[in-house]
């Protein structure tokens, strides 16, 4: 519990340190009144009070951005663990608070002088750049997200291009803004391209079918069994990598080769500890924050499980039951690559299906994801549009039940894992008895439930 | 899902560039289409038709969603292709939502508003609104003159998601399809939604609406086996469950009106 104004307000002028002194009061109060994690609420009122807030929290701190559509909350919470350095912790946004309000409530929690990590909503990160200068952007992917409320991928592509191309290159002597890009995404690419000062990571990409037609020309873009890819027409190309995955081990290219051995499971979420390493090790030279290496980093990564509950574990009648959130056709996607890599082939599947604001209210999407490979499991389908879902299982001929409240639907695929192994309580270690798999809304339903 | 025997080919149904068009899930009509024939027997192929080859040819065509650059492309690869207009003419059936629907007129849109040559299979003619993207759920009643069953009866109420910022207007060589009940449709202001001419028919109902509406999933094949000598043959197949999504997003329909009128949703609002 939090006194109100834990930030000095002293060294603000009179405007902001009213408008800190007023978020942090409400946001204090929001929390006693069990109203909320109480964030995004104070910073609203924040910037309401004073709109140039943002700007003048963030000078003076080492700031690093994480966008992308997929993968934003964890790697920004990978970045975290990994400038962790004993009692000295990042300051970071919590889960989903990713506008300017979330970062406003962010930046009031930090001490002065700090690192902050902030995750930032796609739409957002222009607004970001310009105002918290950071020393590091971080930048994923993009692909197809919640189509009904988000520009679609092209047009957030052309605005990350212009904020990007308007970095200034950074002054001799002096740290400017380094952008760390997934070199493997096109779309990624060409809006990153333009930066003055890019570190061009490899890390892979589960998802193509956003990124055929080439951003520069119109042209196709051709991607090689070895991952490479050019543009048919033009000269867009996956430009020069400067460290780059291969399987497990990130490769940098002066030859040093990092075993990737992290707590979160996953290609992807190597991937995500691919650019983590490298961002990190940006982290630079400025303020307090010590040098971390691309191995320390990684380091500090292995003894990291989960973030903000995703790939948690939770037990439930004598089993063990994963969380897992993914939220549009490529996270679904790599979530599957991911249950295909578990031990147990046959746990049973709770899916589980919302369409509220925050998931986007078409549910088309559902027929973007690759849900025949399934088939092989016990399948559940639950949450508030469960119907959507298993017309397009009966399509994809998944045999499935359907049981709309989700914990109900927990229960009858925990059953279904006894009958399939018997009645043997898991032991720590064993792999999951079941797999719970939400968008976004379902997931956090599911997760206050349990 | 091939024929064996080889005494006739199968159906085939095509879905037309997923590479270009397909941005909402729409590749998920092929699906329907092709499991709907399969399930009652039918001889059926699903192929996707990628953009960079000639297009195959096909008993049923279905065009999806797509953003404006590809949408553009698409149009320009198909009229050089010329291979879906011979289709047509001689009796294939098409399927275009959304996106798929404005590049089967005579004028699209692209981003900046300049006009594009379309596939002229459906006398429409699209330009961009004036407004904010007409989002969110779409009901519609079908027209009275519309394509009917095969038993006579209307197609039910169609009801679908709508996403999209161009405006619609049906020119006398084709029909609207239905009337609006609740959404924007063409937008036009006539409170009309999608257009059919032939056995060609246009809808801003995008996504999977033939999973929607499995009636008129059923139509499209009809249509094509019609053009065969063929019929679909009459078997019933267990709609429960697209049954229980229909009734559920019907159902729902007054209370997400009720939700846009409080701006959640970004629905444009009728300039009259």
């Amino acid at each position: 519990m939090t006194a109100p104004g834990s930030v000095s307000t002293r060294r603000l002028a009179f405007r902001p340190a009213v408008a800190v002194k007023v978020a942090s009061s409400i946001n204090w109060l929001s929390r006693q009144l069990g109203r909320g994690s109480g964030t995004v609420i104070g910073g609203r009122a924040g910037l309401a009070l004073d709109p140039k807030l943002l700007a003048i929290l963030a000078k003076d701190r080492n700031v690093a951005l994480v966008s992308g559509t997929n993968g934003k909350t964890t790697t920004t919470g990978m970045l975290v663990a990994a400038l962790t350095d004993g009692d000295s912790v990042p300051a970071t946004n919590t889960t989903g608070a990713n506008m300017p309000a979330g970062h406003v409530a962010a930046l009031i929690g930090a001490r002065p002088s700090g690192t902050v990590v902030l995750e930032v909503d796609e739409g957002y990160l222009g607004q970001l750049i310009e105002v918290a200068h950071p020393q590091v952007v971080v930048l994923l992917n993009l692909s197809r997200d919640q189509l009904d409320r988000i520009a679609e991928v092209r047009m957030l592509v052309d605005k990350w291009r212009a904020v990007l191309g308007s970095l200034d290159p950074a002054p001799p002597g002096q740290a400017g803004t380094v952008v760390v890009a997934n070199a493997d995404d096109p779309m990624v690419v060409w809006a990153a391209s333009t930066a003055p000062d890019v570190r061009w990571v490899g890390a892979g990409q589960v998802w193509r079918d956003d990124a055929v037609g080439c951003p520069s020309c119109g042209g196709r873009i051709v991607f090689e069994a070895s991952g490479n890819w050019q543009c048919d027409r033009c000269g867009f190309a996956r430009p020069e990598r400067f460290a780059w995955l291969e399987g497990d081990v990130l490769v940098t290219a002066d030859g040093t080769r990092y075993p990737v051995v992290i707590g979160l499971p996953g290609q992807f979420n190597r991937a995500n500890a691919a650019m983590v390493a490298v961002a990190a090790a940006e982290m630079v030279g400025t303020y307090d924050q010590p040098p971390v290496s691309v191995a320390t980093a990684l380091a500090r990564l292995s003894v990291l499980h989960e973030v903000a509950g995703r790939f948690s574990t939770v037990r439930r009648q004598g089993r063990i039951v994963r969380l897992l959130l993914a939220k549009n056709p490529a996270g679904w996607t790599a979530i599957f690559d991911l249950l295909d890599e578990s031990t147990q082939p046959a746990s049973p599947v709770v899916l589980s299906i919302n369409a509220r604001v925050a998931d986007g209210f078409d549910t088309s999407w559902l027929w973007d994801v690759p849900f025949e490979r399934l088939a092989a499991r016990t399948v559940v389908a639950t949450g508030e549009r469960c119907r959507d879902l298993a017309v397009r299982l009966r399509y994809a001929e998944v045999g499935h039940q359907v049981v709309p409240d989700p914990l109900e639907a927990v229960d009858r695929a925990l059953q279904s894992a006894v009958a399939l192994t018997g009645a043997v309580p898991s032991g720590p270690g064993d792999p999951p008895s079941v797999e719970f798999l939400g968008n976004y809304t379902a997931f956090a339903q599911l997760r206050s439930r349990l | 899902m091939s024929a064996a025997a080889g005494t006739r080919p199968a159906l085939t149904v095509a879905v037309i560039y997923p590479d270009l068009l397909g941005t909402y899930g729409d590749g998920g009509n092929g699906l329907v289409l092709a499991r709907r024939a399969e399930w009652r027997g039918v001889d059926v192929a699903l192929v996707q038709a990628p953009s960079d080859r000639t297009l195959p040819r096909a008993d049923l065509y279905c065009l999806g969603g797509g953003e404006d650059g590809p949408q553009v492309r698409a149009a320009t690869t198909l009229i050089d292709d010329g291979t879906l207009a011979r289709a047509v003419a001689e009796g294939a059936v098409v399927l275009g939502v959304c996106a798929g629907f404005q590049l089967l007129g005579q004028e699209f849109p692209d981003a900046a508003d300049r006009p594009h040559q379309g596939l002229g299979l459906l006398d429409v003619t699209t330009r961009k609104g004036t407004d904010l993207r007409a989002v969110g759920e779409l009901v519609a009643a079908v027209e009275e003159d519309a394509p009917r069953r095969s038993d006579g009866s209307p197609l039910p109420l169609l009801t679908g998601f709508e996403n999209h910022g161009g405006v619609t207007t049906v020119g006398p060589g084709a029909a609207p399809l239905a009337r609006v009940i609740t959404g924007i449709g063409n937008g036009g202001g006539d409170g009309t939604e999608g257009a059919w001419h032939g056995r060609v028919l246009g809808t801003y109902l995008h996504g999977p609406v033939l999973a929607r509406n499995v009636a008129l999933a059923d139509l499209l094949l009809g249509w094509a086996l019609a053009s065969r000598g063929e019929s679909l043959p009459e078997v019933a197949l267990d709609d429960a469950e697209e049954s229980a999504l229909r009734a559920d997003r019907l159902a729902r329909v007054g209370s997400l009106r009720a939700s846009t009128r409080s701006g959640r949703s970004h629905r444009r609002r009728r300039r009259r």
